[in-house]
């Protein structure tokens, strides 16, 4: 067979991501038909800037979702065909059957696996580990932030010093001391995982609690409810096997391999773990600057005159008032985490060395970038617009949130 | 502002001393120890055999108190052997006479910084060398990146809303979202790489470290200032728009001060004085980009030093880069806050 055209590829793979586009002009045509009821989500489809932000988005967001259910990848990002090696985009595979598809789109890399292939699964790697990372951080730095600026005193100069403390390491330091299997195997992500993990307890519980204490009724069916289901979640995800914490020396017992549904390998763990913790200090001062701000207002007065409780005021008065600063940087973080992950990967720390992850192609293709360009490029720019979107999408939010 | 400095030393001297620590306790940890020994040792050692080397090298004993030697306050471990005394401020076995001669403190309030168990020199002339390698680096980067993203800030906050403002806010955009190792490989690929052809530049800044030419140079300069570069020009948009609205700008126009001499006469400085705090605290992601300009682009600087270490679990070199690294980020900190109430004179004054 002959090596595909450049016209041939593009097609190729613009046909591979049939159904992110549909999927795109579904979401694009619902969004764009019922934007004045979707409140600051709406708007966004007012500005330019934020609709290209939330397409480029979106984009790998689809992709990786269906990446993950193997249905744009053409090959196995893992196999490796004999006599792929290095080869240029557009070539037919060698000894493809009739169930193979024929060709490697980006071509092979220096490992002979299927570039397009792997850059998919390498977008859903992000998707899954990036949100959540920025939403275990917010919760974090929120409930530490909130506190912190409306008491003031002892408490928020402890932990500022705090926040400031792991502001000030190098964060691939940082990464190099957490993330290597040794320390994996002293247990001290799991340590910093039932830490963490402890904050979405928190936050969901004072929520609840401070705005249904005054009834109790609905509060003693909601909180239970509500808790216990968060618990079991929170047990399943730091409890691995039936341990908390199982190394050599010593183990402590978690919860039955019984109720236990789903287990998060050690690597992946250890990868979230320490990019929330290096996110959550920036978050905790964002939110108690924006504290420190709002707590002055009438509003807040007014409240505190009702004799509303303080956990009240910062989580129903002080938080909502806050949102508009809180989401941009929501999207920025997101952004950052990729960024961070792929540093991870750059360095070739914490996830496994098959990983398809963008971070580890990169690093994998830079060795031979004088000769061949199409294994690194592709992730390359796959990041690039990805934290680009993100970019851009906050920019067109901060914009249309700064229009009320 | 004396008093203000002292309390902002102590705590940054609070902070390093935190900071140390938890690196030591991280490096410290048994299975890292583990590892080392079998490095330096062999990687047959059976787990007697680990736990008296470590005793031999004085990596035993509790935290704390290996803590306190390498910090210089506490004494330096001793050992008697067959062949002599061996000890922390001793170098290889000597003799009950030398020994006795040897100094009882020797940590970095002393001086001393330790034995780098990669490199097999002492840790202070490494760090001399390499932190001069990325000395330079820095340089150029500021050089490069400063300059331009103060322009392009100032150009954008000129005319909000403009067409100049729209294409350079989204080239701001774009640079701050395009990590060093994203762009390093992308700049390696169009200006380096056969395949492409322009071969403008080197690909590997190796040769920079004795011989810094603008072929060898200019790419790993541009990688890290170009991430940088688009924060810092949005920061300055911003405080530029901000003034550019203000009333006496307004007033000056209405006096019919031309448009030219508004923004370099009243507003550039001060749209200037938010900007100086960022390029300060932009240190440390710097830093960042240093490690992975080095890596990338094989330059033996800083950054390279703190792989290597963190790589093979040198302790002590470890510990002397994060206490360098920890002292660039938290006076620059110093310095942005004291800058900030001498730039701006409605601090100063009150």
């Amino acid at each position: 067979m002959e090596p595909l055209s450049t016209f041939e590829i593009a097609g190729r793979i613009i046909y591979q991501l049939s159904p992110v586009w549909f999927s795109l002009v579904i979401l694009y045509a619902a969004s764009i038909g019922f934007k004045r009821r979707l409140g600051l989500y709406g708007k966004l489809f007012d500005s330019p800037i934020g609709m290209i932000g939330f397409g480029l988005v979106m984009f790998w967001v689809f992709t990786g979702i269906y990446g993950a259910m193997d249905m744009i990848i053409t090959h196995d990002p893992l196999v490796q065909v004999s006599g792929m090696k290095n080869k240029v985009p557009g070539t037919p595979m060698n000894g493809a059957t009739e169930a193979d598809y024929p060709y490697y789109l980006l071509g092979g890399d220096n490992l002979a696996r299927d570039v397009f292939s792997r850059l998919v699964k390498g977008a859903w790697e992000v998707i899954k580990i990036a949100p959540m990372a920025a939403v275990f951080a917010f919760m974090v730095g929120i409930t530490l932030g909130l506190p912190a600026g409306y008491y003031g005193g002892r408490l928020d100069t402890t932990l500022s010093f705090a926040a400031n403390l792991i502001l000030a390491f190098p964060v691939i330091l940082l990464f190099y001391l957490l993330v290597t299997p040794e320390i994996v195997a002293t247990g001290v992500p799991n340590y910093m995982a039932i830490v963490l993990f402890i904050f979405p307890i928190i936050f969901v519980g004072v929520l609840l609690n401070s705005r249904y204490y005054t009834r109790p009724k609905v509060r003693n069916l909601v909180l239970p409810l509500v808790l216990g289901i968060i618990i079991w979640f929170y047990l399943q995800l730091v409890s691995n096997g039936g341990y908390l914490i199982n190394t050599p020396a010593y183990s402590i017992p978690g919860l039955p391999r019984v109720m236990d549904m789903f287990d998060i390998p050690g690597g992946i763990l250890v990868v979230f773990v320490s990019v929330v913790f290096v996110n959550s200090p920036t978050v905790f001062r964002i939110v108690r600057g924006l504290t420190l701000d709002i707590k002055t207002r009438d509003y807040v007065a007014a409240a505190q005159t009702r004799g509303e409780g303080p956990w009240y005021i910062m989580l129903w008065e002080i938080l909502p008032n806050a949102r508009g600063p809180l989401i941009v940087d929501f999207c920025l973080r997101i952004g950052y985490t990729t960024i961070l992950l792929g540093t991870l990967g750059f360095f070739g720390l914490g996830l496994p060395p098959e990983s398809p992850d963008w971070g580890s192609t990169i690093n994998d293709g830079r060795k031979l970038l004088s000769i061949y360009l199409h294994p690194a490029l592709p992730p390359a720019f796959a990041l690039l617009t990805l934290v680009l979107g993100l970019n851009l999408l906050a920019d067109g939010l901060r914009e249309e949130s700064l229009k009320d | 502002m004396g008093l203000f400095i002292l309390r902002r030393s102590g705590v940054m001297l609070l902070t390093a001393l935190c900071l140390t620590f938890i690196v030591f306790f991280l490096t410290n940890l048994y299975p890292n120890l583990e590892k080392l020994a079998k490095t330096q040792g062999n990687f047959r050692m059976s787990d007697e055999a680990v736990a008296s080397w470590l005793d031999a090298n004085g990596y035993g004993g509790s935290m704390v108190s290996k803590y306190g030697q390498w910090l210089g306050v506490l004494p330096g471990w001793t050992r008697e052997t067959e062949k002599g005394f061996t000890g922390r401020c001793m170098t290889g076995a000597v003799s009950a006479e030398e020994a006795n001669e040897a100094p009882t403190f020797c940590g970095i309030l002393q001086g001393d910084w330790g034995y780098s168990t990669r490199f097999k020199d002492e840790v202070s002339t490494i760090i001399a060398e390499r932190l001069g390698n990325t000395g330079r680096l820095m340089f150029w980067v500021l050089v490069l990146m400063v300059p331009s993203a103060l322009l392009i800030g100032v150009l954008a906050g000129m005319r909000e809303g403009s067409v100049t403002d729209r294409s350079l806010s989204t080239a701001s955009i774009l640079t701050t979202a395009t990590p060093e190792y994203v762009s390093g490989v992308i700049f390696i690929a169009v200006f380096t790489s056969s395949t492409v052809g322009l071969k403008w530049f080197k690909g590997t800044a190796t040769s920079a470290m004795d011989n810094p030419t603008f072929e060898n140079f200019f790419l790993p300069v541009l990688t890290i200032a170009l991430y940088g570069m688009g924060y810092i020009a949005r920061m300055t948009r911003a405080s530029m728009t901000e003034v550019m609205t203000a009333q006496y700008i307004r007033t000056a126009r209405l006096k019919g001060v031309s448009f030219h001499n508004i923004v370099l006469k009243h507003a550039l400085r001060n749209a200037l004085i938010a900007p100086f705090t960022v390029i300060m605290l932009q240190f440390p992601w710097l830093l960042n980009g240093v490690v992975i300009v080095e890596t990338l682009f094989n330059y033996k600087g800083f950054g390279w030093i703190l792989v290597e270490a963190a790589g093979n679990n040198d302790i002590e070199l470890l510990l002397a880069v994060s206490v360098v690294s920890v002292f660039v980020v938290l006076i620059t900190q110093l310095i942005s806050d004291i800058g900030y109430v001498y730039l701006n004179p409605r601090i100063r004054i009150s």
